[in-house]
């Protein structure tokens, strides 16, 4: 149990570091560091399709896109000027409102049950498998539409247009 | 494996919320105060993030294996998202030389 709140601990921590880093480079670095505590989350969680998909996909394809981006366009100078105090202290207040609303509607619920696994098998993949191509099989084939959507469109986006010259 | 995770799941499930709201609010706070664009996509990402161990731990909670496999679209999502928007970044990055969002307060009318 106090496993959990050490672990929250760490990922509250190191997501703070990723909006207050300087430099978008060490950003990069703490927010994979935050997605690998996400990912001991879900271990302890015992949903152990997610943990894996999440170590892959988030923290080995999708982090080390932006780390491509960042570093092929050479950005990591870290030339950004801060906003202003007022700013910073209005969006700390717009994320607080949130965070005291929600916690409040907690309080008035009062304690809650302890989250506990009663089916051991049920972030397992032959479990997931079962559920995601019986139940959500029209889904999982509209998302791969999805991608190859995204994947155009990037293409596109991304390709120096000579004719137009945009 | 199991026994270890039986032992480690007595936390109750309003400390999970609290925690995924507190990441979420942190990622709103980066949206606002940052102004390069690609640390804004960071924290976007870290909102999405929040959201999705939510899930995970309400499908745990409720032993319903939906939620798990929301977590997994939500993923499928995050990735077509980040590469259209890395392509936009780097189209922006093209014609104005800057991903500083202040540039593109064109945008705004």
């Amino acid at each position: 149990m106090n496993t959990f709140y050490f672990i929250a601990f760490l990922s509250i921590f190191f997501s703070i570091l990723v909006i207050t880093a300087k430099n978008p480079v060490h950003s990069i670095l703490y927010l994979i560091l935050t997605f690998f505590t996400f990912t001991i989350h879900y271990i302890l969680l015992n949903a152990q399709f997610l943990a894996i998909v999440n170590f892959i996909v988030y923290m080995g394809a999708i982090l080390v896109l932006f780390l491509y981006t960042l570093m092929l366009m050479n950005l990591n100078k870290g030339s950004e000027q801060p906003k202003s105090n007022l700013i910073k202290f209005a969006a700390v207040i717009g994320g607080g409102c949130f965070l005291i609303t929600i916690v409040a509607a907690l309080k008035a619920f009062g304690a809650s049950n302890p989250v506990i696994l009663k089916d051991p098998s049920l972030g397992l993949v032959k479990n997931l498998g079962k559920v995601l191509f019986n139940e959500y099989l029209l889904p999982f084939e509209i998302s791969s539409v999805l991608l190859l959507s995204a994947m155009v469109g990037a293409v596109l986006l991304a390709t120096k247009d000579t004719k137009t010259a945009a | 494996m199991e026994n270890l995770t039986h032992t480690l799941l007595a936390v109750p499930l309003n400390h999970y919320i609290i925690l995924s709201t507190i990441i979420f609010s942190i990622g709103v706070m980066g949206v606002l105060v940052r102004r390069n664009a690609i640390v804004i996509f960071m924290s976007v990402e870290l909102m999405l993030n929040a959201v999705n161990l939510l899930l995970a731990a309400f499908s745990v909670y409720n032993g319903d294996a939906s939620g798990q496999v929301f977590v997994f679209f939500i993923m499928a999502l995050a990735a077509a998202e980040v590469a259209v928007g890395l392509a936009i970044i780097v189209m922006i990055y093209r014609n104005t030389n800057s991903i500083d969002i202040n540039v593109l307060n064109r945008l705004k009318w």
